[in-house]
């Protein structure tokens, strides 16, 4: 055990755990937070994926000691209360079904739309695809990017 | 009837509150109980589903019990609050396809309140009446049905509470959200909160069984209801996308400990021994806990766990003999195995005309096989449960599908009353028939009861993917016989199926950790299935499907339960690609033949599926833009082919045909479905969103199964163990374009009493077939065997 220090949505924690410990189980089990979930503990399916310095990560393998920028999870996605424009697309495309690897695709969804404003089709395949659905929400995750990045853009414009 | 004891606790305990005689505070004190939201419109998000904080071991509570809520009993149903809304209880589980919202929305309409004036509480065992949680495509169908009836029969209640009061007869009065108004004079009003609200009903309902529950009022005309039909937003989704909703993997209690399994590395392997020693030192580390060849270790932390699992050292016992042929072998050993005597199973075997004598008078006779291998669910997370076994009692927190059978499995398992064991189910990864088995309840339960504390168990993902229940693996031979015109005059389908012993819902005996430690049905399914569901007439017809087993039936990671619309994909690709063999061998075009053939009788069934059958057919061709002409089309000589085909099934009262449009890469065998349609009769739409979203999560799953999926296995244990040995479909192979087309093929389509049929699972059944027969279309090369990932298609096409 050590003394780790994270910054998480904004709020710093010290924690006392093993340093090796998978960056997923201390944002559950200590800090008690729901957005991110275990899906494989390989990182290859995305379920467990968080912002770090504003780049999706993968929680699940990702040693709480090498997780040392600024995290954000689902649930510190919202600013001043409002849902990000990405949440906001998710429920109006009614994209989830089962939901639980939506956590995932939103925060992917936002990473990519912070570096690429106004993807290609081609580019939101490429740059969701390698988190996984196994509801195959695919086609209405597609759609929700689109619309999150017009509303954005309508955002910039005003 | 007052005070009856069958109304659920919690329902009393919510009407107290609501009466304003117990502050929320106290209530969750005394009751340990669920805390669901109640604040009408606002109930999204956590408030809806969170539950009681405060541990059952509670000094100030009673030890709990929990018995069957009684559905004879209106309050067991539906409660009013002095606010004037409502909660209903659902004994069924939403899987993420909109079932809890649609129900209320059936609900609501019965009773005359807004969509916000209710919420709906779903699969709690000791709170909804055992409806079976899911399965079947049967909420809507069967159960939201229930609902309505007992809404409509409050509504008649409250009608003539206020008929009393105003001193005129029901006739006299209107309702509109909630509130009862006179008609000839809408400035008296009384409202349903004034009227019952914060009390019980006490009205006893009639009906032999749970299904047939009833009361004196009728339900609406088709035509009187106003949210049935509307794209009313799941109430669901605003805590699924901010992280409010609590699931089933959430939840925390104090004293809680982590467990992970340890799986035998072969399948039919015996636990020789266990060092303990391996772990003992580990940090954390609580105890190794093993019967039989099931081995499970504790800790306190959950990554604290997994590393113990991982370095337990246990020495495991091969078995003598191979427990199954490796999958490159299956389909051989699937057609040369001895047949289970009595396999088969309703409607499995099925003989009409003179099948032989037709085939031998034939003008053309077309044979072909088709194989299709085993399935995984390979849900995204893998299985869990939180298990608290305070008190003496046991309370799973679980996102079982059958919350009911989970129940009652585990308190036979574990020896106990079933009214000291209740189940809450809450939301979680994909349930599709995973989860009627959920052997990660039963593990909980037994651990926390072996070390007296609240246990959560999770699965890893090879552990998962490796070892959940698997949808089987079928080897379908094919033979059919054409006139000198081209018409299908015979057709011989016999089928084999690797389903020997397939597990039940919950049942104590077969889940997984049962059978590791031993534990043997007394009568194994012998297996079996039904052939392909279709109208066609065809004068002289054969089928047949009987189940082969393996050499190990228990412990084995190929232990088959239901996959998402059990054995419809895998019967239907083969007899939806043959249709297409035959057509070809006629010389027409897919969907005319089709036509033909449906419309070879004018006799119809329950439902009127032949009707309804042709105009899914048309329809889907009609939204296409289908054009006539025999297949394949012209065979172009350029790197990627396109082309498109035609599947149709029914599945109960439903009726669906899907078309494919595929490119077909000559030179890496990809093959992407460009853009697909689906035609969907499933009778009354409640919530056309919804269903479209369940629809489009159908096609894609089918077209995940049809090119990606496939459990490999060599002759001692599975090796498809995570997302790289088991594919599956991603984003970029998403089709361009899908669209789903709402049919409704009644011939008499104003029917006041048109029902809704199952939507579920129906769509999901062409898939497979529609991809291959268009992969056909754009090669003319015929894809008979699943799934077709790139090296297969390159090697089909030579």
């Amino acid at each position: 055990m050590s003394e780790i220090t994270l910054r998480v949505n904004g709020e710093t924690h010290t924690l006392d755990v093993d340093p090796s410990t998978p960056l997923l189980y201390v944002l559950r089990n200590d800090l008690g937070l729901r957005g991110p979930r275990f899906g494989c503990g390989l990182a290859q399916c995305g379920t467990c994926t968080v912002l770090m310095d504003g780049r999706a990560i993968r929680s699940c393998n990702r040693p709480v000691s090498r997780s040392t920028g600024e995290i954000t999870t689902l649930e510190g996605l919202p600013e001043d209360g409002e849902l990000h424009p990405v949440q906001q697309a998710w429920i109006d495309e009614q994209v989830p079904q089962c939901g639980y690897c939506q956590n995932g695709q939103i925060l992917t969804a936002a990473a990519l739309l912070s570096y690429s404003p106004s993807p290609s089709d081609d580019e939101i395949r490429e740059g969701m695809n390698r988190v996984l659905c196994r509801c195959m929400t695919y086609y209405r995750i597609q759609s929700a990017v689109k619309r999150a990045a017009e509303a954005m853009a309508e955002g910039e414009d005003r | 009837m007052s005070g009856g004891r069958s109304v659920p606790k919690a329902v009393n305990d919510a009407l107290a509150r609501w009466g304003g005689t117990t502050s929320r505070r106290d209530f969750l004190k005394t009751s340990g109980l669920f805390v669901f939201g109640l604040s009408g419109a606002g109930a999204v998000g956590a408030g809806r589903w969170g539950y009681g904080t405060e541990p059952s071991g509670d000094e100030s509570s009673e030890p709990a019990s929990y018995p069957d809520p009684d559905f004879l009993q209106l309050d067991s149903w539906l409660v009013v609050h002095e606010d004037g809304s409502a909660t209903f209880y659902v004994g069924k589980t939403d899987g993420g396809q909109g079932t809890g919202t649609a129900t209320q929305q059936m609900m609501c309409d019965e009773l005359d309140l807004a969509f916000d004036q209710a919420t709906v509480v779903m699969g709690r065992t000791d709170m909804t009446v055992d409806q079976g949680g899911s399965g079947g495509s049967d909420a809507i169908e069967r159960d939201a049905m229930v609902g309505r009836r007992i809404a409509a029969e409050a509504r008649r209640v409250l009608l003539e509470m206020a008929s009393e009061r105003f001193g005129v007869p029901v006739e006299a009065l209107g309702v509109n959200e909630g509130v009862i108004s006179l008609r000839d004079d809408p400035a008296r009003t009384v409202s349903y909160g004034e009227l019952i609200g914060g009390r019980r009903f006490d009205v006893a309902l009639t009906g032999g069984n749970i299904n047939a529950t009833t009361g004196v009022a009728s339900i609406k005309p088709v035509q009187d209801l106003k949210l049935v039909g509307r794209s009313i937003p799941r109430y669901d989704i605003p805590g699924k996308v901010d992280a409010s909703l609590e699931w089933a993997v959430d939840v925390r209690l104090p004293g809680m400990v982590h467990a992970r399994n340890v799986r035998p590395p072969f399948a039919g392997a015996t636990l020789a021994a266990i060092d303990e020693s391996s772990v003992r030192d580990l940090p954390g580390f609580i105890r190794v806990v093993s019967e039989g060849n099931y081995v499970a270790v504790v800790c306190e932390r959950e990554e604290q766990a997994i590393e113990a699992a991982e370095r337990l050292v246990v020495e495991w016992e091969k078995p003598a003999t191979a427990p199954f042929p490796a999958s490159d072998h299956l389909f051989d050993y699937m057609r040369g195995a001895e047949r289970v005597p009595g396999s088969g199973g309703r409607g499995a075997a099925q003989t009409q005309g003179d099948p032989d004598g037709a085939l031998a008078s034939a003008a053309t006779v077309v044979e072909a096989a088709y194989d299709i291998p085993f399935h995984g669910h390979t849900a995204i997370g893998p299985a869990h449960a939180l298990a608290d076994p305070s008190d003496g009692q046991m309370t799973i927190y679980t996102n079982d599908m059958k919350p009911y059978s989970h129940r009652t499995g585990i308190a036979e398992f574990l020896g106990m009353d079933p009214e000291q064991v209740r189940v809450i189910w809450m939301e979680g990864p994909q349930l599709y028939g995973r989860t009627a088995a959920d052997d990660a309840g039963f593990e909980a339960a037994y651990l926390a009861r072996e070390l007296g504390r609240p246990v959560r168990v999770q699965w890893m993902r090879h552990e998962e993917t490796a070892w959940d229940t698997k949808g089987p693996a079928f080897a379908i031979d094919l033979r059919g016989g054409l006139d000198a015109d081209g018409n299908l005059v015979a057709l011989d389908y016999r089928g084999r199926i690797a389903n020997y012993a397939h597990v039940g819902y919950n049942q104590a005996r077969t889940v997984l950790i049962a059978q590791l430690m031993g534990f043997r049905p007394e009568r194994p399914p012998p297996g079996g299935a039904r052939g392909p569901d279709e109208m066609y007439h065809i004068p002289n017809r054969r089928q047949e499907t009987r189940a082969v087993r393996f050499p190990l039936a228990f412990e084995t990671p190929l232990r088959t339960g239901n996959l998402r619309d059990p054995n419809g994909p895998q019967t239907t690709f083969a007899g939806e690609s043959f249709i297409d063999e035959l057509a070809g061998a006629a010389g027409a075009d897919p969907v005319e033949f089709r036509l033909r053939l449906l419309h070879g009788t004018s006799d119809d069934d329950e439902a009127f599926r032949r009707a309804r059958s042709i105009a899914v057919v048309e329809a889907a061709a009609e939204a296409y833009g289908w054009d006539a002409r025999p297949s394949p089309g012209t065979v172009g000589s350029g790197r990627v082919l396109a082309g498109r085909g035609i599947a149709y099934a029914y599945r109960a009262r439903t009726t669906i045909a899907v078309i494919a449009e595929v490119e077909v890469d000559r030179e890496t065998g990809r093959v992407w479905v460009r853009r697909m349609v689906c035609a969907h009769d499933c009778g009354l739409v409640i919530n056309p969103n919804g269903l479209e979203s369940t629809i489009q999560g159908n096609l894609l799953h089918g077209i995940s199964r049809t090119l990606y999926e496939e459990v490999r296995f060599d002759g001692e244990k599975v090796t498809s163990v995570d997302w790289r040995t088991h594919p599956t479909l991603t984003h970029m192979d998403t089709p361009e374009r899908i669209d789903v087309v709402m049919v409704n093929g009644d011939p008499n389509p104003e029917r006041p009493d048109l029902r809704p049929y199952g939507a579920g699972e129906p769509s999901h059944r062409p898939v497979p077939a529609a991809i291959a027969n268009a992969i056909f279309d754009a090669t003319g090369v015929r894809m008979r065997r699943l799934p077709l990932r790139p090296e297969r298609v390159l090697g089909e096409l030579g």
